[in-house]
């Protein structure tokens, strides 16, 4: 899965959404030409960390899509017959035309989904409500593939529970649902997309002046009238953005299309360019094409996306006094919105848990049954807990997701600064290299930096070490996102007078920017710590053996047939990701994090 | 007209006891006239106005408006305040931004059960605008409205209703203050003319001396009196009020007894014993509090007459401010000080002596807490 979550992956540029008391001069330095000196070196090694990171890889992904497959009996050659064979074969038609149906399938039942049940949390009375945003919060944390098979084991023709259910109901062998299809795909990806959309929304109607709805209704407009020609419209931006981040997500969806679409030859730009990659003879050249191809439409949607937001600040009302939330009483239908809260939790969380944790007690996979109720038995967490690589994946994944998060965390606070506080020449520059990654899919990304490490050697490639450059690179975005809205919030005043009282500028930085930075840096910190956890796309093209990640590790027991392993290994680590967001909420309610 | 009987509204709080925002709030509007809720911040006027429209639902109590009860505890009765056909001003004005001027405006009939034509609803809409001088914007962006021109839209968009009542909360206070004195003036004209009963919630005393043909005065969450502007302004009935309804002097006293013949009570005063009027029980040796306003603190170089009762006193001018359209002294009366608004004719120096006289009936003793608890 595309990493998801709070970090409102909206438009790329952060010097826009951290604007007013921003920029200025860095704090003069006068003389002392050593610490001159020590200011240019950290400035340029950052830049040229972020550049390296950011431009070279898609700079070899180019280069590569213009080539010959490259094998031993012939070198490497220019051409444009990817491209040809990319645009002019039948197939890409149908490829486009499957992505961009799957995409803004997924992306308008996730928002119509989350944008109804924003509403409900946020403008009415029905019950369960502080229980509901707590579970809405929860699939963000389970890894996109482990959503994906629950769901197979749900609904396939073949083995899954509806089928089975409603067959044994009606006595009959007719398929009901089949989650191998275009609706399937769509489903679970929309589904799986739905808390991200049920989140930007609930922020839009938080910042949205409850007045002009009560204003509405002393007018005598119904409940109906208000949603549709005033909730709805002045939710109109935020509703547009919304749909273009979810649209880029799901045109970069990888474990749905290659789980549900492929093995029934339903095939998107993903699951085509992993195809590339894995034919025999692995053809990079045309899965670069793809790969570039895809890249423009992401950048066509975030930079729409970027358009629309910006448009949206019209809309913007300024009010003298605090708003108060006004909840408006649904009567007997809070019954029904309260059976709708629980149903999409049934969907969402409950159903793919139990069904994961049922599987998880099996012998052989079954369905469940009386019978099947007779063979309950631990065997297959312990047979994870004995599987080769399952030690060495948990390994690296706490290695690489603390490694990275680290190593994100602090280049990006270097760079935020860099932008927000100084005058430095081509900071905007900087600011955009650091936020480019968003528009990379994670496949594009993997197969970009695969490219980039295979062609210049250096035995980077085939260790951990790709994987930390990967998930540095992907996570950067985010981490600009959450120091840029920290940095947004600190007064220059602070480092001027530090500045004022002698100290250096990295003295000022260490003493009094980080500490004040901390809040953010930490939730930051654990939402990369998060989303690393789950990386399943750019990994697959990156790992080698040895260093397998959780994510790969569920991805092989599934292509080996190993469901019930799989669900056991898939319930402990949500379970392991469930106590790690529930530790570090305690200790951020103890160091005065509101949200992580 | 509107009739509101011991209103209690609270709010739930998530943690902690509710805050209880109006309590035993009773008060009568008759029809066509300008009741105004009046109190400092957080006394819980919004509150009080919000039940009355509905966005709040009261715990207790009963409103009634028209004949026609719009909500009642006892008897169980909640009419949803899109059924009330109250027309409202929002302190923040809520004009939508993605509409224009007379989309705004005509909201209000656009949204009703039966609609009137197209052609009517334009005449009604255009009138308000004109009643309220915004006709030539009616094809604007609401967005590209100045605050005084937003202000008005809110107020056409009430009107065009023709509401039983109007509510208004705080509409002025987003204004700067010419702008304000103004409207101030426009509000109460289409008032008068429209002749609607009106509800306005402010904090500034000013306003609602202005504006009001009644003040209600609050204070955390009840009303402390009810009354005329003269009444509230020259007969306030606690401290409070004296206090936020323009400046006073309170001098603290002890009551001596009631003076039949100048049917006022003598009270002893660090500034001498005074003769006061009050609308209180007093008893003698009650601790009381006597407020006058310094304007009513008349001076002079020269011995007052003392013809009819008055109070005759001397002091010395400490202190001085010369503000343009009047002098503010301060005068020591023993250790007492005293605060006098004068013309500027009197230029009587610092170091001084001055004659100070106060007419009793400008002079109203007031029980102090404790005391009145006592009494009653
Ligand atoms: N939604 C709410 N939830 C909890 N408490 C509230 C809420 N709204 C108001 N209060 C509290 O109720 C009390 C009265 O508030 P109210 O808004 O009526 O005051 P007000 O007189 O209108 O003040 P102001 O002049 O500042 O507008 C205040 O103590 C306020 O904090
Ligand atoms: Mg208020």
């Amino acid at each position: 899965m595309q990493a998801g979550g709070q970090a409102p992956a909206s438009d790329a540029r952060v010097a826009e959404a951290a604007s007013g008391p921003g920029a200025g001069m860095p704090p003069r330095l006068q003389g002392d030409a050593p610490r001159v000196d020590a200011q240019w070196a950290i400035l340029g090694s950052v830049v040229a960390v972020t550049a390296w990171l950011a431009l070279v890889p898609l700079g070899f992904l180019v280069w590569q899509s213009f080539l010959t497959p490259h094998s031993a009996r012939a070198p490497a050659r220019f051409t444009l017959k990817n491209y040809i064979e990319a645009y002019t074969s039948v197939e890409t038609l149908l490829l486009f035309f499957n992505s961009l149906q799957f995409a803004i399938g997924a992306a308008v039942l996730a928002l119509v989904v989350g944008t109804a049940l924003a509403w409900v949390n946020e403008r009415t009375n029905t019950p369960l409500k502080p229980l509901f945003y707590a579970l809405s919060i929860i699939p963000l944390i389970i890894p996109g593939i482990l959503f994906v098979v629950s769901w197979i084991m749900l609904a396939s023709p073949k083995i899954g529970i509806i089928n089975l259910v409603l067959q044994s109901l009606f006595s009959t062998d007719h398929v009901f649902v089949d989650i191998y299809s275009m609706s399937g795909m769509i489903w679970v990806d929309g589904l799986h997309y739905a808390p991200i959309a049920f989140l930007l929304m609930t922020a839009a109607f938080r910042s949205m002046d409850p007045s002009l709805e009560e204003s509405a209704m002393m007018c005598g407009a119904s409940m109906a009238q208000i949603a549709r020609r005033i909730t709805l419209k002045l939710a109109w931006p935020a509703i547009a953005a919304s749909f273009l981040i979810l649209f880029v997500r799901s045109i970069e969806s990888f474990e749905v299309p290659a789980l549900l679409g492929l093995p029934v030859g339903l095939r998107v730009f993903t699951s085509s360019i992993y195809d590339a990659i894995h034919a025999y003879p692995s053809n990079i050249g045309l899965a670069s094409a793809y790969a570039i191809t895809l890249l423009v439409i992401t950048m066509a949607g975030v930079t729409l996306q970027s358009r629309v937001t910006g448009q949206g600040h019209r809309y913007s009302t300024v009010t003298g006094k605090g708003f108060r939330p006004r909840r408006i009483d649904l009567g007997r239908w809070k019954y029904l919105t309260a059976g709708l809260f629980l149903l999409y939790a049934t969907l969402v969380v409950i159903l793919p848990f139990c069904v994961l944790v049922w599987s998880s007690l099996q012998k052989y996979y079954a369905a469940p049954s009386m019978a099947a109720l007779q063979t309950l038995s631990f065997d297959a967490y312990r047979t994870i807990l004995n599987y080769p690589s399952a030690g060495t994946a948990v390994w690296n994944s706490v290695v690489l997701s603390l490694g990275s998060a680290t190593a994100v965390m602090a280049l990006t606070a270097v760079i935020c600064w860099i932008v927000l506080r100084t005058k430095i020449p081509g900071r905007a520059l900087l600011d955009n290299m650091a936020s480019a990654p968003l528009v990379m899919p994670g496949l594009v990304m993997g197969l970009a930096i695969m490219i980039c490490y295979l062609t210049i050697g250096g035995g980077v490639y085939g260790t951990i070490w790709i994987l930390f450059i990967a998930y540095v690179t992907r996570f950067m975005p985010y981490g600009m996102r959450y120091n840029a809205a920290s940095m947004a919030q600190l007064h220059r005043e602070l480092e001027e007078s530090a500045a004022m009282a002698g100290a250096t500028w990295f003295t000022a930085f260490r003493r009094i920017v980080l500490p004040l930075l901390k809040p953010g840096l930490i939730a930051g910190w654990i939402y990369i710590v998060i989303v690393s956890v789950r990386e399943l796309s750019s990994s697959i093209l990156l790992y080698s053996p040895g260093t397998e990640v959780v994510s790969i590790v569920i991805w092989e027991l599934w292509q080996n047939g190993q469901y019930v392993e799989l669900s056991a290994f898939g319930v402990m680590l949500i379970g392991a990701l469930f106590v790690f967001v529930m530790v570090a909420q305690l200790l951020g309610k103890r160091f005065g994090i509101k949200e992580a | 007209m509107l009739t509101v009987r011991a209103l209690y509204t609270e709010y739930a709080t998530p943690r902690g006891p509710a805050v209880k925002a109006a309590q035993d709030v009773t008060f009568e509007v008759p029809s066509g006239k300008f009741f105004t809720l009046l109190g400092p911040s957080g006394c819980g006027k919004t509150t009080t106005l919000r039940s009355i429209a509905g966005l709040e639902r009261p715990v207790g109590g009963d409103i009634v408006v028209n004949g026609k009860v719009v909500y009642s505890s006892e008897r169980k009765i909640f009419i949803p305040p899109n059924r009330r056909n109250f027309g409202m001003v929002f302190q923040s004005y809520a004009i939508w931004p993605h509409m224009t001027v007379f989309a705004n405006a005509a909201f209000p009939l656009e949204v009703r059960k039966n609609k009137l034509p197209k052609n009517e609803i334009r005449e009604k809409v255009m009138r308000v605008l004109t009643a309220v001088g915004l006709e030539q914007y009616a094809e604007r962006d609401a967005t590209k409205l100045s605050g005084g021109q937003q202000q008005r839209l809110a107020l056409a968009r009430a009107l065009v209703m023709e509401p039983e009542l109007l509510l208004l909360d705080e509409p002025l206070s987003n204004l700067d203050a010419k702008l304000r004195d103004r409207m101030r003036f426009e509000l109460k004209r289409i008032q008068r003319e429209l002749g609607l009963t009106t509800i306005y919630v402010t904090h500034d005393q000013g306003e609602a001396l202005a504006l009001s043909h009644e003040i209600a005065v609050m204070n955390e969450g009840r009303i402390v009196q009810v009354g005329s502007p003269r009444t509230i302004y020259e007969h306030p009935r606690t401290k409070f009020v004296a206090d936020f309804i323009g400046t006073t002097n309170f001098i603290d006293g002890i009551v001596l007894g009631h003076e039949e013949a100048a049917q006022r009570w003598r009270v002893r005063t660090p500034a001498g014993d005074m003769l006061v009027q009050t609308d209180s029980a007093l008893t003698p040796n009650m601790r009381v509090t006597v407020s006058i306003r310094p304007e009513d603190v008349e001076l002079s170089e020269t011995a007052g007459d003392a013809s009819g009762p008055q109070n005759l006193t001397s002091g010395l001018v400490d202190q001085k401010v010369f503000l343009g359209d009047f002098v503010d002294f301060q005068v020591k009366i023993g250790d007492f000080i005293l605060l006098s608004r004068a013309h500027p004719s009197l230029r009587t120096p610092i170091g001084e002596k001055i004659h100070v006289r106060m007419n009793p009936d400008k002079c109203v003793a007031i029980p102090d807490d404790g005391a009145a608890r006592a009494a009653a």
